[in-house]
């Protein structure tokens, strides 16, 4: 092990799920708002998964009044509470970008089997 | 004072803060600095000072004066050596032999890092001086990355000193100043600094306590 995965072994998280294109997901997150701190919930479609090791991170849409919104994530945050996977799309590709270009029926995925 | 130590720069990552912000570090691998000599204003060199010596070296590697240097001074051959300035009364507390490692820091001091960067040869003026690119289109031909004028016509009829233009670039010293110690591993001997150091990985690099925040 070299140093650079030495330091970033600290960081690494064991406690999340694979993430996924095209996953369904809840992503809690602790917020903290002046001295109180609260757990905010984030639900939507995975669109991207990136990077690796520490700095792997993920990007989850959802449409939101009508608006579309997305956020992306840091995997291995100390705020990342947990991750609820919902139920994954069937997709075939890596990144679902083409999404952000669809409303209503044609913007839904496919139900598929969740990875084991 | 002056401090430091030398280290090698091993690469960057990002790591997690408290609050749980990302930001990017650099490792710096840290061998045993040892204490090769030690200066002092009472005697023949005139001021207070420490040499350290870090890294191995083979006998080939290293020309006869600097061995019997080596050998007066009663330590092992290094491959680096590197004067440091101390006060009079940390000069006492060293002697000859004794190694320094990452402990000289804590996390959360400020440190400066000399380094030499990367060497990029004959550059021209876009990648050296940020110039613009003049336009590609309409009747522009064969000048895309040229940087233009040099100057005036017949005042003053020469270039001025120091005009920009294309040369050499990089494998210059270089100090980065005011850097945050992120992280300090005494056990694997590595400092993690807050931000970018100068030259490649692999390189060695001179970390020492801030000069200005440290008068």
């Amino acid at each position: 092990m070299n140093l650079i995965q030495l330091v970033e072994a600290e960081h690494l998280r064991f406690d999340l799920p694979e993430l996924r294109a095209g996953q369904q997901i809840r992503v809690h997150t602790r917020i903290i708002e002046g001295t109180k701190e609260r757990v905010q919930i984030f639900e939507g479609t995975v669109i991207a998964v990136r990077g690796s090791q520490v700095s792997r991170s993920f990007t989850v849409r959802k449409v939101s009044h009508g608006v579309g919104v997305e956020r992306t994530f840091p995997l291995h945050s100390p705020r990342m509470m947990k991750i609820d996977v919902v139920q994954q799309g069937r997709v075939r590709r890596a990144k679902l970008y083409y999404l952000r270009d669809r409303t209503g029926k044609s913007a839904k995925l496919r139900k598929a089997d969740l990875p084991a | 004072m002056t401090m430091g130590l030398m280290g090698r720069k091993v690469g960057m990552t990002q790591i997690f803060g408290p609050e749980g912000g990302r930001f990017g570090v650099t490792v710096i691998a840290v061998e045993p600095n040892t204490v090769v000599k030690v200066k002092s204003a009472d005697g023949a060199d005139g001021y207070d000072a420490l040499v350290l010596g870090v890294g191995a070296v083979k006998d080939k590697h290293i020309n006869k004066p600097d061995r019997g240097f080596f050998i007066r001074q009663g330590v092992e051959q290094k491959r680096h050596l590197r004067e440091v300035r101390v006060s009079a009364s940390d000069a006492k507390m060293f002697e000859i032999g004794n190694e320094l490692g990452v402990s000289l820091f804590a996390p959360g001091q400020f440190v400066d890092v000399v380094g030499t960067t990367k060497g990029r040869g004959f550059t021209g003026v876009i990648k050296r001086h940020n110039f613009h690119r003049p336009k590609s289109s309409h009747g522009t031909h064969e000048v895309f990355r040229h940087g233009g004028s040099l100057g005036t016509n017949t005042t003053p009829g020469r270039v001025w000193k120091g005009k920009k233009m294309a040369g050499h670039y990089g494998n210059e010293r270089v100090t980065i100043q005011n850097l945050l110690i992120a992280g300090v591993d005494a056990d694997n001997q590595y400092l993690l600094i807050k931000g970018s150091v100068p030259g490649p990985n692999g390189r060695l690099v001179f970390i020492q306590r801030a000069r200005k925040l440290n008068p």
